[in-house]
């Protein structure tokens, strides 16, 4: 197993494209079609475009607090392209290319940074949780969703992310733990972008890796050039083939880095400087397949300047008609608690609507 | 029918449901080959096998935040956290999560699962051990708090609760698990959750308690009944969602009120229920409503902590000063 061959214990990290876009270790390479290649580049530029513009919308007071993916496309698109269709997305809440991947809508997606729940009601065939935002608390459910995989003797499998800063939190400790001892379907992200808002990586734990803390769980580990799509995508396969073979769990360290703020509300200049960024800029996941794609010749500087265009169009259509939906009608904030609604919620609703209407007389 | 105490009622009807539905799994610290602590969950394991009912690694927020995942695909689990003390780590997925999965996803998911917790004080155990802490859970939008007082109660109200597609907290009384027998149907039935039942009608006070004080108030009550003062009993059965009705049309009959709970005194249940009365019976009232409570201290260890508990002379001498009033 290649896993076996990267362990994070003797300091190896699996990296088969080089920031140039060469491919430097030729024999690890995956074997995806032109076609797939495409595919996911294509993704990670409409990723990339979502991300800047939700930015920008959100410096133009026209969107809510949004915490951008820049830099971390391949670790996400790399990853969840090794999964099936029938297969769980756990995320946390930095994962746009994943969740384009699997196919939530642009406008869903923008709709739930804008302020609305409707954002995270995701169309029946499409196995994904909503954001969980205390901390690798998600990690718990996505080991439950495997073990129930695995109970109803699927074959399904659960793909979970969480970040650098996550790994400290209990909540990954069990939830790793319990996949380990019920040998649950599950493969778990780290997307490790080097900082918890402002909290470098080295304090949040004594480790070298992340990876290597699959060995306290007695499962394998592997550590991944995060700006890698290739890196990530085979470690990822062979995860989720182990997973799918009924062998358990794997964890997956991706290195990267979060080249924007941890969410608009952020000011990254007061705790990194300018040279990393700019070091971390140059080993950019998308610039790198792109170099690999147009050496390849199946991709050139003119088809990408055309492409963008195209989704910055696509982009500003779509945010327009989030602009433009419906407040959130007042029975949905009462009619989601419960199944039905307790008689409390029945005579709350009911007299702040009558104090609505008296105030409108 | 056979006589049970709770507890045999639990694990008769643990096992009935599991037969019946085979997405029901039942696990938690101790449940699989022991069969519990308090021996809740005894043969499901060697009846179902391993997949069904086992023993979990000791860790709260993992055994709830993996219940909370199966739920979504497809099962419904039965968690056992081993004391309501020890609920606390799991917190962050009880109200962090259980509670809001369906709004958060705005129906798509929800999670017909329950949390079993022995809770309660009384049975002289080590700290941590003998928690009160309904409020706290009754307090958050999205949980079911439900009570049972008797075994004829917990089959109805336990397989209510599996059923109800809405996580239930299911706090059992375990000062009263062996305190005594009662004749439980051997077929299938559920008791409504969200409703309360008139144990005893009366004319001159409504007296609300629930679980493991429920033998103390009936007891009170004969005592105060052979003084010739009539007491209408009522047994809350569900915390949350509250049934109003049943408290505000008894006090509109008696005029007065005393609640009557284990749990510290402050942000209570009990304050709950008089505000309810206040709201919906306050024309009615012939004195203040009122409450006999735990105090607002840690649970004492066992040396100390009768003087917390409530018995039965505390609540006639407090229905008696409300009667006088």
């Amino acid at each position: 197993m290649l896993i076996d061959k990267f362990s994070p214990l003797e300091g190896k990290m699996l990296s088969i494209m080089d920031p140039e876009g060469n491919i430097i270790e030729k024999d690890l390479m995956p074997q995806l079609e032109d076609e797939k290649l495409l595919e996911l580049y294509k993704m990670m530029l409409l990723t990339k475009v979502v991300d800047t513009k939700a930015l920008q919308y959100q410096r133009q007071g026209r969107m809510l607090t949004y915490a951008p993916n820049r830099g971390q496309e391949a670790a996400q698109l790399g990853s969840i392209a090794a999964t099936e269709e029938r297969d769980w997305l756990v995320p946390a809440f930095r994962e746009l290319g994943a969740w384009l991947y699997k196919g939530v809508s642009l406008e869903q997606i923008y709709l739930y940074w804008y302020g609305n729940e409707e954002g995270s009601k995701f169309p029946e065939n499409i196995n994904m949780l909503p954001v969980a935002v205390p901390i690798a608390s998600q990690i718990n459910h996505a080991a439950g969703l495997a073990m129930a995989s695995r109970y109803k003797k699927e074959d399904a499998v659960t793909m979970a992310y969480v970040g650098d800063g996550g790994t400290s939190h209990g909540e990954f400790h069990e939830g790793m733990n319990f996949a380990a001892v019920f040998d649950a379907p599950l493969v778990v992200i780290i997307q490790n972008n080097q900082y918890a808002i402002s909290v470098p990586r080295h304090v949040q734990t004594r480790t070298k890796t992340l990876a290597e803390k699959a060995v306290a769980y007695g499962i394998p580990g592997i550590q991944v050039d995060g700006n890698d799509i290739f890196a990530v995508y085979v470690a990822a396969k062979e995860a989720v083939e182990r997973a799918r073979r009924g062998e358990g769990p794997t964890l997956i360290e991706a290195v990267t880095y979060r080249l924007g703020p941890h969410t608009t509300s952020d000011d990254p200049t007061i705790y990194r400087e300018d040279e990393e960024v700019e070091e971390w800029a140059k080993k950019d996941p998308i610039l790198r397949f792109k170099k690999f794609l147009i050496n390849k010749e199946l991709w050139s500087v003119e088809q990408d300047e055309k492409e963008i265009e195209a989704y910055e169009e696509l982009v500003n259509n779509t945010f327009k008609k989030v602009e433009n939906s419906k407040e959130v009608p007042l029975e949905d904030i009462f009619a989601y608690q419960y199944e039905t609604m307790t008689p409390n919620l029945v005579q709350q609703l009911e007299d702040y609507r009558q104090y609505l209407e008296g105030r409108e007389k | 029918m056979a006589l049970m105490n709770i507890l045999n009622t639990i694990n008769h009807t643990l096992d009935q449901e599991m037969e019946r539905d085979d997405t029901i799994v039942v696990y938690g610290e101790d449940v699989g080959h022991e069969g519990g602590v308090f021996r809740a969950t005894v043969g499901l394991q060697k009846k179902y096998g391993k997949e069904r009912c086992f023993d979990s690694p000791l860790a709260e927020a993992g055994i709830v935040g993996t219940a909370i995942g199966m739920a979504i695909n497809g099962l419904k689990p039965i968690v056992e956290i081993q004391f309501s003390g020890f609920i606390l780590p799991a917190v962050n997925q009880i109200i962090g999560h259980a509670a809001r999965m369906r709004n958060r996803s705005r129906g798509k998911y929800h999670l017909p699962m329950v949390i079993r917790a022995p809770y309660g004080g009384g049975i002289r155990a080590l700290e941590h051990h003998s928690e009160s802490i309904e409020a706290m859970f009754a307090h958050i939008p999205g949980l079911k708090v439900v009570i049972p007082s008797t075994p004829y109660d917990t089959k109805g109200l336990l397989l209510a609760a599996i059923r109800d597609p809405d996580p239930v907290l299911f706090l059992e009384p375990k000062r009263i698990y062996r305190a005594f027998k009662q004749e439980v149907p051997e077929e299938d039935y559920t008791i409504p959750i969200g409703k309360a039942k008139i144990v005893k009608e009366g004319k001159d006070v409504t007296v609300v308690s629930y679980g493991a004080l429920m033998p103390q108030v009936n007891e009170a009550v004969k005592e105060l009944e052979k003084e010739g003062i009539s007491v209408e009993v009522i047994d809350l059965r569900t915390i949350s969602p509250i049934d109003k009705d049943t408290i505000i049309n008894s006090v509109k009959k008696t005029g007065r009120f005393v609640a009557v709970h284990e749990a510290v005194k402050s942000f209570s249940v009990s304050a709950e229920l008089i505000s309810i009365v206040n709201e919906g019976a306050f024309l009615y009232l012939e004195a203040p409503p009122t409450r006999i409570t735990g105090f607002d201290i840690t649970v004492p260890l066992p040396r100390g902590e009768h003087h917390h508990m409530i018995d039965s002379a505390r609540i006639v001498a407090k229905v008696k000063e409300v009667v006088k009033f």
